[in-house]
């Protein structure tokens, strides 16, 4: 749950961005990091391996500003995709207020990203959590490459609650900062 | 949530403020840091003004839970402490209330057993404290904010994320 400082008179949201590996998770984070008024974002913290590959998690904390007396911040991560790092991947869903899925639209990825977001129900079901009760959108990335699979079956296969979802381009920031409006502004209706 | 309610919050953060400035005094740390264990931090004190402060609580929250986790691939429920050596500066960091990670960065000004021994005083006086903060979060969480407060932070998010 997000934490409400009543003291200090502070909101600070916790943002997941899940997904199978090499799907995009970390270049959506660089390029929110790189969009926002520096004033408004902190340092882009990434715990990766010598390869880039994300080990624990990249952090971006993301100030929204003081709204009536409140000052609001979002803490944005990605988890690790690789099947192996499934304990990181548990550990930084603790706390998550709101989740966005980056699935990789090639043809060769597809099963990847049904087994990631089965492995999201499952991670989260281990804090007692589920699935539905958390804000999600899901980004469908790298809608640039040639081989890929349509829409609707990637809808059909990932978006049986029918979520919020955009086509994406991470790399040249296509449909990055819908989701996460879309996502931060759920998280904040939720503390009604 | 009621004005009433918020007060009973500040009386106890204040408090708790008031524990973590001893703490830093008696031990003549350079800083105290409460955070919870999804990283975000609670309150500090002493001198944080050096510190990149969301880096830092999210890192030892990562650290925390990784470390549980290691626990418990030998057995072990829980590290209740960590403790990192550096060549000028220490942390130690130890679970209060099985909630909440309290980090204390320390020079060689003073040594690794008087803090060790303070934080433990000052885990046994929070620790109550908070499962009661936290008992009344659970129940008074909904109707925290209301719809102005929405409405204006949506503006906010649609100018942030253009």
């Amino acid at each position: 749950m997000a934490l409400i400082n009543y003291s200090s008179k502070e909101i600070n949201c916790k943002i997941v961005y899940y997904g199978p590996g090499l799907g995009g998770k970390t270049t959506n984070i660089k390029h929110i990091y790189s969009k926002v008024n520096p004033d408004n974002r902190g340092k882009l913290m990434s715990l990766d391996t010598e390869l880039d590959r994300t080990l624990f998690f990249d952090f971006l904390p993301v100030d929204l500003g003081t709204v009536k007396g409140f000052s609001v911040h979002f803490h944005l991560y990605t988890v690790p995709g690789q099947i192996y790092y499934n304990a990181s991947r548990k550990l930084i869903l603790k706390g998550v207020d709101g989740l966005i899925f980056v699935a990789d639209s090639q043809i060769e990825r597809f099963e990847d990203n049904i087994d990631s977001i089965e492995n999201l129900d499952d991670n989260l079901a281990e804090y007692n959590k589920k699935a539905e009760e958390i804000p999600l959108a899901i980004q469908y990335n790298k809608r640039d490459l040639p081989n890929i699979v349509s829409l609707n079956e990637l809808e059909d296969a990932l978006n049986p609650r029918g979520v919020f979802s955009c086509e994406g381009v991470a790399t040249e920031g296509i449909g990055v900062f819908e989701p996460l409006k879309e996502v931060s502004k759920k998280v904040l209706r939720k503390l009604r | 949530m009621p004005d009433e309610k918020a007060e009973t919050f500040e009386d106890e953060f204040q408090t708790i403020k008031d524990n973590l400035e001893e703490l830093c005094r008696e031990t003549k740390s350079l800083s105290v840091l409460l955070i919870d264990k999804a990283g975000q931090l609670i309150t500090s004190a002493g001198n944080v003004s050096s510190i990149d402060i969301p880096s830092f609580a999210t890192l030892s929250a990562a650290d925390f839970a990784a470390t549980s986790n290691l626990a418990d691939l030998i057995g072990e429920h829980d590290f209740s402490t960590l403790f990192h050596q550096g060549e000028k500066k220490s942390i130690y960091v130890s679970l209060i209330a099985d909630k909440v990670i309290l980090a204390v960065i320390f020079t060689k000004e003073t040594t690794l057993g008087l803090v060790r021994i303070k934080v433990k005083k000052t885990a046994e006086k929070l620790g109550s404290l908070f499962e009661k903060i936290f008992r009344t979060l659970e129940s008074e969480y909904s109707g925290a904010v209301d719809d102005d407060f929405i409405n204006e932070a949506e503006t906010e998010l649609d100018s942030l994320f253009e």
